[in-house]
């Protein structure tokens, strides 16, 4: 049984070794078209932690929807703004390392306090993490937040339709 | 106790998303490397919801109902960043930042 919690444990620090490399590969890519490919394995590493978690339903989501829709549609705009061979410009010199400076920093003060924290578990557990609790939840709790991100959604995209569009294709009809 | 059983780990996950992010967003000059590291920062808020259901929240139901709707929040935004990139590089057409300054004085 401890094999399978070591092994358990292994998989575990591989995914933390996925989003470790797929996100600095994110920010660090000569090329945009490598910086979508970084994101989508850092994401997939989230997916693993997710599912880690305890949520199988959560890690599927991540894939389908970060890995598989939004990585196709930045794919998408990385073709249509440039070609995808040209390099990425980024800022060089002075302000690189200030920035890099400042997000050490940041990391490293939030982390120290992250560890000195204590976090009390819950009293008491109601519910658990099967899909039929996640959906009425959805449909009794969270009903309101549930129709504004249905809401929200179709006004995105029909903005973006809007936006997108060519400007002479109004005008001739 | 294993380290995975500890809700610091995932935090300490959580905050180097968010700074990767950070970095990703000062680094890049592109529209287009800006908005992937949005996508970066938003991923480590998932992680962070994810953690904190999993070890402190009595109901888990919560922190997977906040990650869905952060993942609806973050498709929305994509949508609309890249059909701005591309309006804006019909406009200009460049998605460098320094170029559209047509508002300038």
């Amino acid at each position: 049984m401890i094999l399978y919690r070591y092994l358990a444990e292994g998989i575990f620090f591989a995914f933390i070794v996925l989003i470790f490399f797929g996100s600095l590969l994110t920010v660090r890519a000569r090329l945009l078209m490598h910086a979508v490919l970084g994101l989508a394995v850092a994401f997939i590493g989230v997916a693993g932690l997710f599912f880690h978690l305890g949520s199988p339903f959560m890690a599927m989501m991540q894939v389908l929807i970060y890995v598989g829709a939004v990585c196709v549609m930045l794919v998408f705009g990385v073709m249509v703004g440039q070609a995808p061979t040209q390099s990425a410009q980024t800022r060089g010199g002075h302000n690189r390392w200030l920035g890099l400076g400042t997000c050490g920093a940041g990391f490293v003060l939030l982390s120290a306090t992250l560890a000195r924290t204590r976090w009390t578990a819950a009293a008491e557990q109601i519910g658990d993490y099967s899909l039929q609790h996640l959906g009425m939840s959805f449909l009794h709790q969270f009903v309101l937040a549930f129709e504004l991100i249905s809401v929200i959604l179709l006004i995105a995209i029909l903005g973006a339709i809007i936006i997108a569009r060519h400007p002479e294709e109004g005008r001739q009809s | 106790m294993m380290p995975s059983d500890h809700l610091t780990t995932y935090l300490v996950i959580g905050a180097f998303l968010l700074f990767v992010g950070l970095y990703g967003m000062i680094r890049h000059r592109t529209l287009i490397g800006m908005l992937i590291s949005v996508e970066l920062m938003l991923a480590g808020a998932g992680v962070n919801f994810m953690a904190f259901n999993h070890f402190t929240a009595p109901d888990p139901a919560v922190g997977q109902a906040f990650t869905l709707f952060i993942m609806g929040i973050a498709a929305a935004e994509a949508a609309i960043v890249i059909s701005l990139v591309i309006a804006v590089h019909r406009r200009f057409r460049s998605v460098d930042p320094q170029a559209i300054d047509d508002l300038r004085g």
